[in-house]
This record gives structure tokens, C-alpha cells and sequence, in this order.
């Protein structure tokens, strides 16, 4: 029996996301007494591959086949299916990002498994298998029991710590065709937005809202986020407004995310935005109105004019950084 | 071409959720339901895609798993333009038998294209739609932010981590739509909601619940510390406060 979680690569490297994963799935597999065994699809070099062991894995299988390139939901979840019946897989771990919610509802069917999404903390028992995941975008949390023989959680990203746990490994290379014919995504183009820190991915994330007044207010904003490593990200006025760029838009219909640091900056805090950052470990809110609700779940808040305090905390980690 | 759009019914997302029985069971007390918003939009921009005639798109279908209280919703969505509805009588919360049934009452319906939003506001599953493809057998697309269509072909955009995918998937499909698959839900206009009333919804029996997964208790977010806050005039305090009491760098 084993715990099999699936990773992703992005142009052959792994990121945290993909050492939450495994961390976690070491952790589910020790409760189950079982092994962690991780499945790489896609062209990642041994030495990459190796960075895995450290966090747990007994066994990894890495499945380098070429019509594998493009994410073909049905291909894929072919391919995972296989590979859990062949490692008598118990429990199968996704990620909760794109790829996760592309491939686990498909493996659930598959295998009459039943399936929790977006888990962030170990199973509160095995038997019953039941698990703790977030609902009602945040406002609550359910205890899921998983009611099949074979359990798929998708893990949601910055959630679980890592945990180093070196391990003596196997590295077997497989290889699994797709069936024949199945291959029905054609991808024609592939635009890459390079340099850009991701919000998803992202440790500190300064956000502005529309108390930021107009666009051309960004600047100290940006400054403060280069100067911290964080990404930048909005409220969705922000966005619809074209202030600043889609993809930074948080909140339940933007990007759902959980940083370490969230700093909200003009933004009221209304529940819709609330729901894509709730899961923050710090959310710092820096509001002109004390009664914002932003401040209900922020621990650390300032009241005042952003346009005054943004140049004051650039100053402040300036100094910072220079002792 | 017919377009199927999944729909969702949820609580208004400003809704206080509170749960009765023991935690076991969502108040529904004064709970104002909605369509969920991704299906809203998905179902905005299949008519958007129908009202360009060269689309060739004949009908927008919905459909929904769930009891005659769902109706209301149903019927909105047919003010918003659907043009008829599919409603599966059968009340669960477990996505595979969602998936299951709605499989069951679509698959002879031929419908080329199919839209899911991709999470519903309750459980934030993120499930139905690749579990439907999957018991039907079609194609899936996860995380589309755009369908047009060339020469009868859906062209797609998927959003991938840092960036996306422009690609094409032969019909039927299931396309889960994120983020830009519509700007704003189109809203019922008074003759819409006229001719609603009229609009058919098919009710399907479902025959037996399948759920594997079972919601055994809800609970509430620990309420957070309160607030600690630093003086405007001294912000750059909050910088040491972040650095030596949050350590977060
Ligand atoms: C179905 C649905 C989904 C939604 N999804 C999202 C979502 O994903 N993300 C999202 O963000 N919103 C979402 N919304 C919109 C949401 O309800 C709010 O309208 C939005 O979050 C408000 O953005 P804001 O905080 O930037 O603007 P406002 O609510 O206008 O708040 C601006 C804030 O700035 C403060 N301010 C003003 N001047 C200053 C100053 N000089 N210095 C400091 N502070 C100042 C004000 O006190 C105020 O609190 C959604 C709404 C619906 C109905």
C-alpha cells in the first residue's frame, strides 16, 4: 500500500508547492503506517529529482514520455490511475491549484474514490478517514469523512509547512504510454509572464484597493513589495477599473491565496475580497476608516492616508534592510 | 452547436453562515440563494456566444442537481436568457453523485459544449465539472478564462501558473471557467423574466444516492486576536513589529 502524490513541474524545476506536497503526504502516510510514493510526469533531470527524497519520499516514479508535454486531462488522469493501481495507492495527493482541479475529479470517477479539495492540515483520523478543509470560502470549516477505500485530497498551497525528513529512495524512470487517441488538447501558443514573482507562490503579497485613489499611486506600493520579495496584488475594482493587471486581482472570484504576509492597503475588506485571503497567517490592513472590516481580520492595522504611510514603511525597510 | 451550463444554487456570498443540529447542518434561516458566481458568469458568456449568430449556437441549457426549492434560481437563470433548464430531484452535497446524476440526465442530449464554474461558493469543491467529463467520457479544459469559437472549434484559454495556454479541444467538451470568462453577469431584464415563467424545466428523477464523502460537522474560524494597531505618524514601527513579534522577515 502506499500514499501517491503527483507533481507537476514547471520547465523541469519542482517549487515549494511541490516539497508541500510531499512533506504532507509523508505525514498522511506515517499515520496510515504506509510509504510516500511520488509520481513526477514531465522531463525533470535526476538531480532535481533527488531534491524530493529529502522530504520523505520512499519512492519516486518519474514518467518522461513526450506526448506528456501538453496537460491532457484525460491522458493524465489515465496515466495517474495506472500508477496507483500498480502501487496499490490508498491515498492519492494533488495540489489544489489548476492542475490538481484538472486531474483529481477525473481520477476520483477513475477509481471510485471520493475526494477532499483544498485540505491544509493532516486527517483528523484514518479510520474513519475524515479530514478538515476549508467551506463557504473561508467563513467555515467542514470535517469531510471520505467514505471509499481509496481517499484523493488536494492539498491547498503555502498551507502545510515542510518538513525535512531525508530518506533512503528509489528513483524508478517508467514507461507509460497515454491510451491511443486520447490526446484531444491541442495547445497552439504559450504565454510565459517571466520575472514576475506569483502571487500563488508568493511568501508577502502587498495589496492595494481602491483607497489607493488612482493608478499612478502604485509606485511607493511596487517599491515596498520589491524591496520585501513580495508580489503585488489588488482588490477587484482595482482590476475591473484596468489600475492594475487581472491576474493580481485576490479575493473569491481572483486568486485564493495564503501567504505569510498579507499587507491590505486602502482595502475595506469586504467578504468577497475576505475570502480570497483569509488563510494569511498575518494580514497587516492600512485603512483611512477605523471601522473598516478589514481591520476585523487583520492583526496589525493602521489608520491613516496610505499615501502618507506607504513612503514611511519604504523608509522603514530601507533601514531595516540596511543593518 | 448546444451549449449546457451547470448550475449551482449557494447563499449570497455576503451570507453569516451558522449551523444547527449540533453543528451538522447549515442554518438556512433568512439565507438569500443565488446562482454560484462562476456559473453565473459561465452562463453569461455562453450568451454572449450564442448571440454572435456566426457561432451557430441553437440552445443554452442549465442544469441542476437539487430539490424543487432550487427552482428560483432555475428560473433566474432562464430570465437571464437560458433558454430551457434540466433539474435532477435529488438533494446531496457529495460531488461524485452530483456528477453522477447530472451525467445520467445530459449524456443523451448531445450537448457540445459544457460549462461548469470552477468552485462552488458552499463547499468550494472544485469537482463537478472534470468528474462530468470523466463519467462521460469527453475532453476536459481546468482553469479557462476564455472561449471563442474558429470555424466551429472552441478556442481556449487556459491559465496556467505565471502565464497561459491558448488551445483547442474538439467538441463535446467540459470547459471549468475561472477569472475573465465574462466581465459582469448579465442581469434579467424585465422581459426575461416574462418569459421565464414559461421556459421548461425538465425535472429527471434520479435513481439512488451515491455519496462517497459525507460532511460529518461544521465549525467556525477561530475568532482572530484583535487588531494591534501603530500610530499613523510612527508607521514605520510596523516594520519592527512584523520583524520581531510576527517574524515573518
Ligand atoms: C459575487 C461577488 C464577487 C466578488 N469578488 C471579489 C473579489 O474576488 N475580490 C475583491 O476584492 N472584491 C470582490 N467583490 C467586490 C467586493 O464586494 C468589494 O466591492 C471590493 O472588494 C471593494 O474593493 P476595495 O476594498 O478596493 O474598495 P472599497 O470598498 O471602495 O474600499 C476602499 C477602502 O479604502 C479606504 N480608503 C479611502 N481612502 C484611503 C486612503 N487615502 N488611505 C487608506 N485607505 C483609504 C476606504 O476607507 C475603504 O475602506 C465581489 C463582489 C461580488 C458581489
Amino acid at each position: 500500500m502506499s500514499v501517491l502524490v503527483f507533481l507537476e513541474n514547471w520547465d523541469g524545476k519542482f517549487k515549494k508547492l511541490s516539497f508541500e506536497l510531499i512533506s504532507y503526504a509523508a505525514k498522511v502516510a506515517e499515520m496510515l503506517d504506509d510509504k510516500a510514493v511520488v509520481l513526477s510526469i514531465g522531463k525533470v533531470d535526476s538531480s532535481e529529482l533527488e531534491k524530493l527524497a529529502a522530504f520523505g519520499a520512499s519512492k519516486i516514479i518519474s514518467i518522461e514520455n513526450d506526448l506528456l508535454k501538453t496537460l491532457d486531462d484525460q491522458a493524465y488522469a489515465g496515466i495517474i490511475a495506472e500508477v496507483a493501481g500498480r502501487s496499490n495507492a490508498k491515498v492519492l495527493i494533488l495540489a489544489n491549484n489548476n492542475t490538481g482541479k484538472a486531474l483529481a475529479p477525473r481520477l476520483s470517477v477513475r477509481l471510485r474514490a471520493g475526494i477532499a479539495s483544498g485540505v491544509s492540515k493532516l486527517p483528523l483520523s484514518t479510520d474513519p478517514f475524515t479530514v478538515y478543509k476549508k467551506v463557504y470560502s473561508g467563513k467555515a470549516f467542514a470535517h469531510v469523512t471520505i467514505k471509499t477505500g481509496i481517499k484523493i485530497l488536494t492539498l491547498a498551497q503555502n498551507s502545510f509547512d515542510l518538513v525535512e525528513s531525508p530518506q533512503s529512495f528509489v528513483l524508478e524512470k517508467m514507461d507509460l504510454q497515454p491510451e491511443a487517441g486520447l490526446m484531444k488538447t491541442n495547445v497552439k501558443d504559450v504565454q510565459k509572464q517571466t520575472g514576475k514573482i506569483l502571487i500563488s507562490d508568493a511568501d508577502i503579497v502587498v495589496s492595494g484597493g481602491r483607497g489607493m485613489k488612482s493608478p499612478e499611486n502604485w509606485g511607493p506600493l511596487v517599491e515596498l513589495a520589491q524591496l520585501l520579495g513580495a508580489a503585488t496584488a489588488c482588490s477587484r475594482p482595482v482590476s475591473d477599473e484596468g489600475w492594475r493587471s487581472h491576474d493580481e486581482h485576490t479575493g473569491q472570484t481572483g486568486k485564493i491565496i495564503a501567504p505569510n504576509l498579507y499587507i491590505a492597503i486602502g482595502i475595506s475588506g469586504a467578504t468577497q475580497h475576505l475570502a480570497g485571503i483569509s488563510s494569511s497567517k498575518f494580514i497587516v490592513a492600512i485603512n483611512t476608516d477605523k471601522d473598516a472590516p478589514v481591520f476585523e481580520a487583520a492583526q496589525y492595522g493602521i489608520i491613516g492616508d496610505a499615501a502618507k504611510i506607504l513612503p514611511k514603511l519604504v523608509e522603514a525597510v530601507k533601514e531595516m534592510k540596511s543593518k | 452547436m448546444k451549449i449546457l451550463v451547470c448550475i449551482s444554487h449557494v447563499p449570497d456570498t455576503t451570507t453569516k453562515v451558522k449551523f444547527i443540529n449540533e453543528s451538522k447542518t447549515l442554518d438556512v434561516n433568512g439565507i438569500q440563494w443565488v446562482i454560484n458566481p462562476w456559473d453565473e458568469l459561465a452562463l453569461t458568456r455562453a450568451l454572449e456566444l450564442k448571440d454572435d449568430a456566426a457561432n451557430g449556437i441553437q440552445t443554452v441549457t442549465v442544469a441542476h442537481v437539487g430539490a424543487a426549492t432550487s427552482d428560483p434560481t432555475i428560473r433566474k437563470a432562464l430570465a437571464i436568457g437560458a433558454d430551457d433548464a434540466i433539474r435532477v430531484n435529488v438533494e446531496t452535497t457529495d460531488a461524485y453523485s452530483i456528477a453522477s446524476h447530472l451525467a445520467d440526465a445530459i449524456r443523451n442530449e448531445n450537448f457540445d459544449l459544457i460549462l461548469c464554474g470552477i468552485e462552488s461558493s458552499d463547499h468550494n469543491g472544485s469537482t463537478v465539472g472534470g468528474m462530468l467529463a470523466e463519467f462521460l467520457g469527453y475532453p476536459s479544459v481546468t482553469g479557462v478564462s476564455s472561449v471563442t469559437f474558429e470555424n466551429g472549434v472552441p478556442l481556449i484559454i487556459r491559465e496556467i501558473d505565471g502565464g497561459k495556454e491558448i488551445l483547442t479541444v474538439n467538441p463535446p467538451l467540459v470547459a471549468v471557467v475561472q477569472k475573465g470568462i465574462a466581465r459582469e453577469p448579465r442581469i434579467a431584464a424585465m422581459r426575461g423574466i416574462m418569459m421565464a415563467r414559461t421556459k421548461p424545466i425538465k425535472v429527471v428523477e434520479a435513481q439512488g444516492i451515491d455519496c462517497l464523502t459525507e460532511v460529518v460537522g461544521y465549525e467556525l474560524p477561530k475568532p482572530r486576536a484583535a487588531c494591534k494597531y501603530v500610530n499613523a505618524d510612527d508607521a514605520g514601527q510596523l516594520i519592527a513589529l512584523l520583524q520581531n513579534e510576527a517574524k515573518v522577515f
